[in-house]
């Protein structure tokens, strides 16, 4: 068994960012992705990015991403990176197994930060399983990363920032966006995306949701239906698209799957997106030294997950007896950032769910 | 989509040759000329490209399913393309339940749609 310092599981916006940091303080790292590359979803974003300076407002996904694995360069003597890996076992006695085509590989960690992210949520309706049905973010992944369109003509179902966002995507791809519909009586995301899509002629339709998808062995076609104040289907409101893709983007769920392997107490929180750790301020677990950073604490944006994740490394390392030089001051700025980022309306959820999870004033 | 769309997004080409769908011009990405990898599906030799992941590649092909599912046979597609569902399990070299939106595309592999769970040899 392979003994070392500090295991990142997940090489995304978060698990670099806590493996620079806790690389900075000096301690031996190592990241572990299922991914061909590092960067996590960030490396599919095409848009540039909102929020403060801090966290590379301004700039694409996809070049936060080269940003932040270039700035690990300068502690490669440390740092062990594992792609196409995945870590399929975390057991109480910090054992993490993991798997990179058929080979299993256990080590023993010190401490570990998992930083897993969260995946797409699906949406119950009539053959909703047919071939064409993709979440949002797989038809982004398919465009931006491998260059690859699944279809002609799309639909779009949610209108959070991820669904608005990758309309717009598709149509720089070329895929014609046939409209964006929305359960909820008003448009989840920003205004500024929204009015974008619109800007383009493709109109988003709330109160409205998919009723069935229709075809033999791929999407054909697709069926939506108007929602009444109580959610309710108003029957004869359907209304059907000719379509060979439809976008799925009703929220994420956290990849708690680890963390539930090692009996870690957990919660289910909705604000959250579902089932998560029980954290104290600092996000660390019920398994001492095991932390947590990013969407699987929680859905929220890749400038929180950065945020979080630089947090992770600052406090594993202190806790592994290897304090950063500037850890005082690197705290007091990590959480004064992640207070700002969810001051805003569209923090609400975090708030919301944070305060659950913890309790007023409570740590644990 | 109308005029309007056209002349803001005048750059975007898509290629259509042999049913291949690849984006060939985007304001924002550059995708170059890749080495094609050669692979065979279901028997048939097909190609994708350097870089893909063995579910790109078929999805470029306008492969949509990837398996059939085990008691009422309905076809299956992959959903999430980045490891989290399970839907895009094939037959890979006579292995199954492989997630072919992770796996990378290599010269010479054989995959395969899969029926059902697969059978372990």
């Amino acid at each position: 068994m392979k003994e070392i310092d500090l295991m990142i599981i997940g090489g995304g916006p978060a698990g670099l960012s806590a493996a620079k940091v806790a690389l900075e303080a000096g301690l031996k790292v190592m990241i572990v992705d299922r991914n061909m590359s590092l960067g996590g979803q960030l490396i599919k974003q095409t848009h540039k990015f909102f929020g403060s300076e801090k966290q590379y407002a301004k700039t694409r996904g996809f070049d936060i991403a080269k940003r932040l694995i270039d700035k690990l360069a300068v502690h490669k003597d440390n740092l062990e990176i594992c792609l196409e890996t995945t870590a399929v076992g975390l057991y109480k006695d910090y054992v993490v197994t993991t798997l990179q085509g058929e080979t299993y590989t256990k080590y023993r960690s010190k401490s570990i930060i998992i930083a897993t992210g969260a995946s797409e949520k699906v949406l119950a309706f009539e053959n909703n399983d047919l071939p064409g049905v993709y979440g949002a973010g797989a038809v982004q992944t398919l465009m931006n990363l491998y260059g690859v369109i699944p279809g002609k003509k799309a639909l779009m179902v949610g209108s959070g920032n991820i669904g608005l966002i990758v309309s717009y995507q598709m149509m720089q791809a070329g895929i014609e966006v046939l409209a964006i519909v929305e359960a909820a009586p008003k448009i989840g995301g920003y205004k500024v995306h929204a009015a974008k899509i619109r800007r383009l002629g493709v109109p988003i339709h709330t109160s409205t949701t998919v009723k069935r998808a229709v075809g033999k062995d791929q999407v054909e076609a697709v069926v939506t239906v108007e929602l009444d104040e109580k959610w309710k289907e108003i029957p004869g409101t359907e209304k059907t698209y000719e379509t060979d893709i439809v976008c799925i983007s009703v929220g994420l769920s956290p990849l708690h799957q680890l963390l539930s392997m090692a009996e870690i107490e957990m919660r289910y929180i909705p604000e959250l997106g579902g089932l998560v750790p029980i954290v104290d301020e600092f996000n660390e677990t019920s398994m001492e030294k095991v932390f947590v950073c990013g969407d699987v604490i929680g859905v929220e944006e890749a400038s929180s997950a950065m945020v979080e994740g630089s947090l992770a490394g600052l406090i594993a390392a202190k806790r592994l007896g290897k304090e950063h030089p500037e850890h005082e001051a690197r705290l007091d700025d990590y959480l004064k950032q992640l207070s700002d980022l969810r001051n805003g309306p569209f923090g609400i959820k975090t708030r919301v769910g944070l305060k659950k999870l913890r309790g007023v004033g409570d740590a644990r | 989509m109308g005029l309007f769309y056209e002349s803001v997004l005048c750059y975007h080409v898509r290629s259509e040759s042999g049913g291949i769908m690849r984006i060939e011009k985007h304001p924002i990405l550059e995708f170059k000329q890749r080495e094609k990898i050669y692979f065979t599906f279901d028997g048939k030799e097909v190609f994708g490209y350097a870089g893909d992941t063995i579910a790109s590649a078929l999805d470029a092909l306008g492969v949509k399913v990837v398996s059939r599912s085990p008691i009422h046979d309905r076809a299956r597609g992959f959903y999430c393309a980045i490891g989290n569902c399970g839907s895009c399990h094939m037959v890979v070299n006579g292995v199954p339940n492989v997630k072919t939106c992770i796996t990378r595309l290599e010269p010479g592999m054989n995959v395969n749609t899969q029926k059902g769970k697969g059978q372990i040899r």
